[in-house]
């Protein structure tokens, strides 16, 4: 009988089982159905099916799977196998869910090299990047276009012995040959790897995101910025920028650049030297691509922000995670006339009000800006806000940052900036608890 | 016709006060004969919420003051201790009762007793009578306004009660004459099994070092006295009263609607973040021993007294989740509950959530620095001497960061750091960007309207330019309807 046949081939997959079951039924059924004239549900044509289970969540897709031969078909068609996120948790140590291990097996066997778009969430176990690993090098049959590795909880692949992760990896990097975009930050890859990667996929890797990789040098990344001519975002942490990293990214033969993203983190106060960048070597990366975002976090120490905002530096978006003080915010307002975006999550306890008007002066392309833990008068800020005018169209500021003064109370600010902006404004606020 | 008078009980749950109950009021005024009760079960209040020490002789403390506060007035309150269910079907024989009045909660435990008791009034024969008498507004009015959901922000809260108009006004006093017409038999709250137990009858240590005291009367007399200080704001929870009721309105709401709001896992407006499982961490910070004697000072005072600021409770809550030691804000929320006189399901949650930046979302994420936030507000550390004795002849230069003082001024200060116990951050070098934008993008977010939203950062536009290009955002397939519902709710929760 089939069904006998079917259970010795996947004595785990309880999936076939209740197929079949949903089968014999659907036969019976269908001899009703005739009778009744109900639509004909199994019998519609594929493609519709597929359409249908696009908008499914996998769940959903999987029972809706079991209801007939049809659509268990469709089911596994290969138009729904090419993105696929794997989850990994451990019970253990993680709250969510994780993919059924089971699922992990089908979609090796039956639908590896439909994968396009494949992306790896893990825990903050290293059992869960192990079992990412796994299923790594088994992915020997698929040309992915994306490969996302994201730590959700902490940098759980740097728990992995180095060679057992950059083996896994590499298997990707020589089957896929059409890498398009990868995000491997806080992994263990390193540059023996970046050639690998670079050796295989250098004509399609446009998008590369690897912010604190330890083990790469910026030997390691000049290579993939000669090679790869479509790079077109990149993100890492500042020791890996160099003038000779912008210059390649220049070169005529690189496509322009849309995004480039840098860290800059300090673990501990003093410990860290940051080398600076000639200016020369912005300017001709500016010149290449004059459209480019520069987004640049800082997790500093305020006294580590000496090589910073000395010259004109095209940042267009600047978060400042740690407190920064008054005197580099002013360096800040010289120095970034590109700048679109700026954060400031802390600053001292003296006004910033010289500084904002500054930045409102000379940063015309001002579009957003948040404060955290800062001051500024009301009087300075309504003039801030008048200076930019419209073009602010984010302004996220603490309520406690304003200081009342003469001329405007808490009450009146609010009227005063929405008036200025031009729409209704309240500053964010925190609740009472 | 006269309509029948009522033989009531009155039950008294979260709200322990007579002036403005509109319940009571009606019970008074519907009945004949009404019984205040206070139904001690404590199997039941176990299973609802933390409940210690500090917070016991609180609820104790108010139980005798509303006694006496009835007592003034010719009546005395009946305190039953058991099973809520079984002392009201003895209680309802007995007294041949006829009404149950009871004030309407949100919480869930709260919402479950009243279908209890309602089930219980059809089965036996009485009314169950319940108004609203703990919020401002008629949180359903709320919800209709705002298309049946919670409003997620504060500002289009504010908004939906600007079009309500002002809340009722308050009902008036409740007098001796509504008490003598409904006067239960005499010498009945002199039966021993109604009075108010002592901390010492329900096994409780004796001792409170708490400054506060439970109670009505205790209540509006500090709220006269903070009216009378107004211009004094230095030392007093800081922001207007109003603020606070209003925040207050704005979480009871949320939470009025929300399933497992207390919880991330089924919240639809809580993101999904994989917290660590760390018990040692947790410990620490419980007991107030990180290491950092700015979030120890708050802690301690938090166990001792059962009330701090509410600056300092965002700087410990953040602390403990998205700020040093990535734990779940359910497990901190369960601590607060347990110590925090003023712990209330709603709020609690709320700002838990909140301050680990797992729902209500501003711009962007607000990080506190346990050295530096504390050192803002008080440079000279004199609340961290006053709640760790041990160091209160330290340096105010190295307060805040013990561990950075050099020896010689740790000696003179007669408190030598172990530096090998230096609190080091359990945040590994990477986590700020799980704590800016990559938190939203990546964290899997419910499909909720509101959390679509947040996953999208709006003021750092970073997160979005990566997904033009990345098909990693095209990864559950096309979902044109998806989106458009999306675009829908964007007018309506903002």
């Amino acid at each position: 009988m089939k069904r006998g046949r079917k259970n010795s081939e996947n004595k785990n997959s309880s999936l076939e089982e209740i197929g079949e079951e949903s089968k014999k039924q659907k036969i019976a059924d269908e001899e009703s159905t005739k009778i009744s004239e109900s639509p004909d549900w199994g019998n519609l044509l594929p493609d519709i099916i597929l359409q249908v289970f696009q908008y499914l969540p996998l769940l959903d897709r999987a029972h809706a799977s079991q209801v007939c031969r049809r659509w268990n078909q469709v089911f596994h068609m290969p138009d729904l196998w090419r993105c696929f996120e794997f989850e990994l948790n451990q019970p253990a140590t993680s709250y969510l869910r994780a993919t059924h291990p089971e699922l992990i097996k089908q979609i090796i066997k039956r639908h590896s090299n439909h994968l396009q778009y494949v992306s790896f969430k893990v825990d903050s176990s290293k059992e869960s990047a192990e079992a990412a690993c796994d299923i790594l090098s088994q992915l020997v049959n698929c040309s992915l276009k994306t490969l996302g590795l994201i730590s959700t909880a902490r940098p759980s692949f740097m728990d992995l012995p180095k060679s057992h992760f950059i083996s896994a990896l590499t298997v990707v990097f020589v089957n896929s040959k059409s890498l398009s975009s990868l995000k491997i930050d806080d992994t263990p890859v390193d540059d023996p790897s970046l050639k690998v990667l670079v050796a295989n996929n250098s004509d399609t890797l446009k998008l590369l995101k690897m912010s604190s990789c330890p083990h790469v040098s910026p030997a390691g990344i000049l290579c993939v910025a000669d090679q790869c001519h479509g790079l077109r975002e990149l993100a890492l942490n500042y020791y890996l920028l160099s003038d000779e990293l912008l210059i390649a990214l220049s070169s005529e033969k690189h496509v322009r650049l849309e995004h480039l993203r840098i860290d800059v983190v300090s673990e501990n106060p003093g410990q860290t030297h940051f080398h600076t960048i000639q200016k020369s070597s912005w300017d001709a990366f500016i010149k290449h691509s004059p459209k480019v975002n520069l987004v640049m976090y800082f997790f500093l120490y305020e006294e580590e922000f000496d090589p910073f905002f000395r010259y004109e530096t095209p940042v267009t978006h600047l978060y400042f995670g740690r407190s920064v003080s008054k005197d580099v915010l002013g360096r800040v307002g010289m120095t970034c006339p590109r700048l679109v975006e700026l954060v400031v999550c802390a600053n001292g306890l003296r006004p910033l009000d010289e500084e904002l008007i500054r930045i409102a002066e000379r940063c015309k392309n001002l579009s957003a800006i948040g404060l955290g833990e800062c001051e500024v008068s009301c009087s300075a800020f309504v003039e801030f806000v008048k200076m930019c005018g419209g073009r602010l169209s984010q302004l996220s500021i603490m309520e406690e940052v304003l200081i009342p003064d003469q001329k405007y109370s808490l009450e009146q600010i609010h009227w005063e900036v929405s008036k200025h902006l031009g729409r209704v404004w309240f500053p964010d606020m925190m609740p009472t608890w | 016709m006269s309509t029948m008078l009522h033989r009531t009980i009155h039950l008294f749950r979260k709200g322990l006060r007579l002036h403005d109950n509109p319940t009571l009021l009606a019970a008074l005024e519907s009945s004949e004969v009404v019984y205040p009760v206070y139904i001690l079960d404590r199997k039941f209040l176990m299973s609802a919420m933390h409940i210690g020490t500090l917070r016991w002789h609180f609820l104790l403390q108010s139980l005798e003051d509303l006694h006496r506060s009835l007592t003034k007035l010719g009546s005395c309150l009946l305190v039953i201790q058991g099973e809520y269910e079984s002392v009201l079907r003895d209680h309802v024989e007995k007294w041949n009762i006829t009404q149950v009045t009871l004030d309407a909660e949100i919480e869930p435990f709260y919402k479950e007793m009243e279908q209890t008791i309602q089930a219980l009034g059809g089965e036996m024969g009485f009314d169950v009578l319940s108004s609203m008498g703990h919020t401002l507004y008629d949180i359903r009015r709320i919800l209709d306004k705002n298309g049946g959901t919670p409003p997620l922000t504060y500002k289009r809260f504010l908004h939906i009660l600007s079009v309500l108009g002002d809340p009722n006004a308050p009902v008036r006093n409740l007098t001796a004459e509504d008490f003598q017409r409904c006067k239960p038999p005499s010498a009945l709250g002199l039966v021993e099994g109604y009075q108010v137990p002592r901390p010492e009858d329900l096994g409780i240590p004796q001792q409170s070092q708490s400054p506060w005291r439970g109670g009505e009367s205790e209540g509006l007399q500090r709220l006269e006295q903070h009216l009378k200080n107004q211009s004094k704001n230095h030392s007093l929870p800081p922001v207007s009263l109003q603020g606070q009721l209003l925040w207050r309105e704005f979480f009871y709401t949320v939470a009025s609607a929300t399933p497992n709001f207390t919880k991330m896992v089924g919240n639809p407006i809580c993101l999904q973040i994989n917290w660590y499982q760390n018990a040692e961490g947790l410990h620490k910070w419980r007991m107030a021993q990180t290491g950092f004697p700015w979030i120890d000072a708050i802690m301690t005072q938090l166990h001792r007294e059962g009330w701090i600021h509410h600056l300092a409770r965002h700087a410990v809550a953040c602390f403990l989740t998205r700020g040093d030691l990535w734990i779940s804000w359910e497990e901190g929320m369960k601590v607060f509950e347990e110590m925090l006189l003023d712990a209330d399901y709603s709020i609690n949650a709320g700002n838990w959530m909140w301050l680990s930046a797992s729902a209500f979302f501003h711009q962007y994420t607000r990080i506190f620095c346990p050295v530096r936030f504390g050192k803002r507000t008080d440079p000279e550390g004199q609340y961290i001497r006053k709640y760790l004795p041990v160091l209160t002849n330290f340096p105010s230069k190295y307060i805040y960061e013990p561990w950075t003082a050099p020896e010689e001024a740790q000696k003179q200060a007669g408190c030598i750091i172990d530096r090998t116990l230096r609190p080091r951050k359990t945040k590994d070098p990477s986590s700020h960007r799980r704590n800016g934008v990559e938190l939203r993008t990546e964290s899997t977010a419910p499909k909720s309207q509101a959390n679509t939203l947040t996953t999208k950062p709006r003021l750092l536009n970073f997160g979005s330019p990566w997904s033009h290009s990345d098909p990693h955002s095209t990864c559950q397939g096309p979902q044109p309807k998806a989106v458009s519902r999306l675009h829908a709710s964007v007018g309506r929760g903002m």
